[in-house]
């Protein structure tokens, strides 16, 4: 019973980390880089448009970033719940 | 030395190199040849991802792609990036703690059915025969180019170097040759990329350069001068591109010779880290593929827009023009009789450039030293010959493990597994090898298809099946029938003037989204139907909703992929 609860601790944490993750994710592909690029294109980044730069740059960036960063956090995660290969 | 002889030498060395690693990685059970042992480290099994994602089209076309469709290049860009974020949340540690072979054997075993499994094994071979036919073309085709073999040898060549690894060791063979691949690959993208780079804006690094130098306001300049549409606004409706996007993230979350590769680290850890390697990888050559493609038109544009003619036949700095004219891939036609080329957004234009051009001439056309002309074509071939061998794997794998162990005969011994998964692999590199000299003529139409179909199928499938305690055997079949159902009507449908050969598409775009993007809606169909449908009918049994728990905590990996 203990293990039980151990594990659905373990299970919303992970579930918690995955929809942080995913909300940036969404935000820098289709937010930055469609739905508002044309807006941001009145911005620039050194000499390109930021919502061209979002979508053929940055997201990209941010998506490798994304996926070491729920490595790394799960790493801790697994063991504060004792699940940890 | 000239290119030529250069190109002959890193070609050769390369093929040695493959042959060599395949041998030393030859297997002798069928945990070796399915899943190379599950002893594949996080960051090799990352560069063998990342060559056996990045196929012949990655490398030669996906530049030019950009070059020509600007802004609307990033569909593709963020498409088949963004997937891996989906991959290392929701679907590869789960499925690495589920342990196994194969995709198919996770959807049989979780939905408690032999259909599910044997429907699951047929989109797996379709979808990876579909994808394999392109890869050996292309080796063809990089061997006609770069050294005037004919394409069909070309094509036999390759199959012979892939069977030579592929039928002795399987996916450990593969694994470890694709990682020698990936550097190939890499070292022959970065290379011209980083030269081009630095002679165009005196900043070497092409992804800083392309933001920091002046190459995008340039470009964007004389497009508008020359009356071609923006290359940093979109020319196509919002909607479409999002759905686009959307579909190729899923579906490439959902290509089972992808997920596969999951299956071979050592533990759930490994499979988390791994991803992020992979799309580290990935992300090398993606993000300075936009750099390459707007300094190759800038570069083309400029070089070629009001030269003469005289020049055009003449001139030793045009000679890479001239070569490239006798492969018909660029045209140069004086329409109006002036004695020099101008280009046009209009049929005024006398200049016509084929897209797969942008990434095999640039280096010519920047003046490039040979050496780094000739390991363009080892790349090429690098990048054709992984994704054929990730794909040929699957195929076998479905065929002689999912369909011949598990549904045909399940007392087969090892060592007959084992011959069968090697012949079925050879049979595999015949069939492709007969695709890549006669391909059909549809290959474009029917890869949109695979992406729409693991989208529509594979992955909420696998989704529900880790994320959804309560998806049962009924509401998953329903919803995979319907999703795949909506997805291919809409595809032939869309597409039939290439597909049935109809004059006028037989159905128009659903809601302004067209056949690439269709399988966002299958998608979505797929995931109502399936968590309704569970809902109404019998929860799954308790040993698989305890099953379903197991997946979902990393310890016990090991222990688990031992049954």
């Amino acid at each position: 019973m203990e293990d039980k609860s151990r594990y659905e601790g373990y299970w919303k944490a992970n579930i918690r980390l995955i929809m942080i993750l995913l909300a940036i994710w969404a935000f820098v592909s289709y937010v930055c880089g469609i739905l508002l690029a044309p807006m941001l294109n009145n911005i620039t980044l050194g000499q390109i448009p930021l919502g061209f730069w979002f979508a053929q740059q940055g997201s990209m960036i941010t998506f490798v970033i994304l996926i070491f960063v729920y490595a790394k956090l799960m790493d801790g995660i697994d063991k504060e719940y004792d699940v940890n290969e | 030395m000239s290119v030529e002889v250069w190109t002959y030498l890193l070609v050769g060395l390369s093929f040695a190199g493959y042959i060599y690693i395949g041998y030393m990685n030859r297997v002798k059970d069928t945990k070796g040849f399915y899943v190379a042992g599950q002893g594949v480290p996080a960051i090799a099994n990352g560069a063998a991802t990342a060559a056996d994602w990045m196929s012949a089209a990655s490398f030669i076309s996906m530049a030019g792609i950009i070059a020509f469709l600007g802004y609307d290049g990033a569909i593709y860009l963020m498409g088949w990036t963004g997937g891996y974020v989906l991959l290392a949340l929701l679907l590869a540690p789960y499925l690495r703690k589920f342990g196994q072979y194969t995709v198919p054997d996770f959807v049989g075993d979780r939905y408690y059915s032999q259909t599910a499994r044997a429907i699951a094994a047929l989109a797996a071979v379709f979808i990876s025969f579909t994808y394999v036919a392109g890869q050996m073309r292309g080796v063809g085709i990089v061997f006609s180019r770069y050294l005037q073999v004919e394409i069909w040898l070309g094509v036999v060549i390759g199959m012979i170097i892939v069977a030579f690894f592929a039928v002795l060791g399987g996916m450990k063979g593969i694994t470890w040759t694709q990682v020698a691949q990936y550097a190939v690959l890499i070292l022959a993208y970065l290379v011209p990329a980083f030269a081009l780079a630095f002679i165009i804006t005196g900043i070497p690094v092409p992804q800083l350069a392309l933001t920091f130098g002046d190459i995008i306001p340039r470009l964007e300049g004389l497009q508008t001068e020359l009356g071609f549409s923006s290359y940093i606004n979109s020319n196509r409706a919002m909607i479409d591109v999002l759905a686009i996007t959307i579909a190729l993230m899923a579906g490439t979350a959902g290509l089972p010779h992808v997920i596969v590769r999951f299956y071979t680290v050592p533990s759930v850890r490994a499979a988390r880290y791994s991803a992020g390697w992979a799309l580290l990888f990935i992300a090398l050559l993606y993000t300075t593929a936009p750099s390459l493609a707007a300094f190759a038109k800038l570069n083309l544009i400029e070089t070629l827009n009001g030269v003469s003619a005289d020049a055009v036949q003449t001139a030793p700095e045009l000679s890479w023009a001239r070569s490239w004219e006798t492969t018909g891939l660029l045209t140069f036609e004086d329409k109006n009789g002036d004695g020099a080329y101008i280009m046009a957004a209009d049929d005024t234009n006398e200049v016509t450039i084929d897209r797969d051009i942008i990434v095999l001439a640039t280096p010519e056309v920047a003046g490039l030293a040979a050496p780094i002309i000739a390991i363009v074509a080892a790349g090429g071939l690098a990048a054709a010959l992984s994704t054929a061998s990730g794909l040929l794997l699957v195929i076998s794998s479905s065929l002689s493990h999912d369909i011949y162990y598990r549904l045909l005969k399940p007392t087969a011994s090892e060592s007959e597994r084992l011959i069968v998964g090697r012949l079925v692999i050879f049979g595999a590199i015949l069939v492709a090898g007969y695709f890549g000299i006669n391909p059909p003529g549809f290959v474009a139409e029917v890869v949109a298809f695979a992406f729409g179909l693991a989208a529509a199928s594979f992955f909420p499938l696998i989704l529900l099946g880790i994320f959804d305690k309560r998806t049962n055997n009924t509401g998953a079949v329903a919803g995979m029938i319907v999703g795949l159902v909506f997805t291919t009507i809409m595809i032939v449908g869309q597409r039939s003037v290439q597909l049935l050969g109809t004059p006028e598409p037989m159905i128009g775009p659903f809601m302004g989204i067209t056949a690439q993007g269709i399988g966002t809606v299958g998608m979505i169909l797929n995931f109502v139907i399936a968590f309704v449908v569970s809902r109404a009918t019998e929860a799954p049994p308790q040993e698989i909703q305890d099953m379903v728990e197991s997946v979902r905590i990393p310890r016990g990996a090991g222990a688990a992929s031992s049954h």
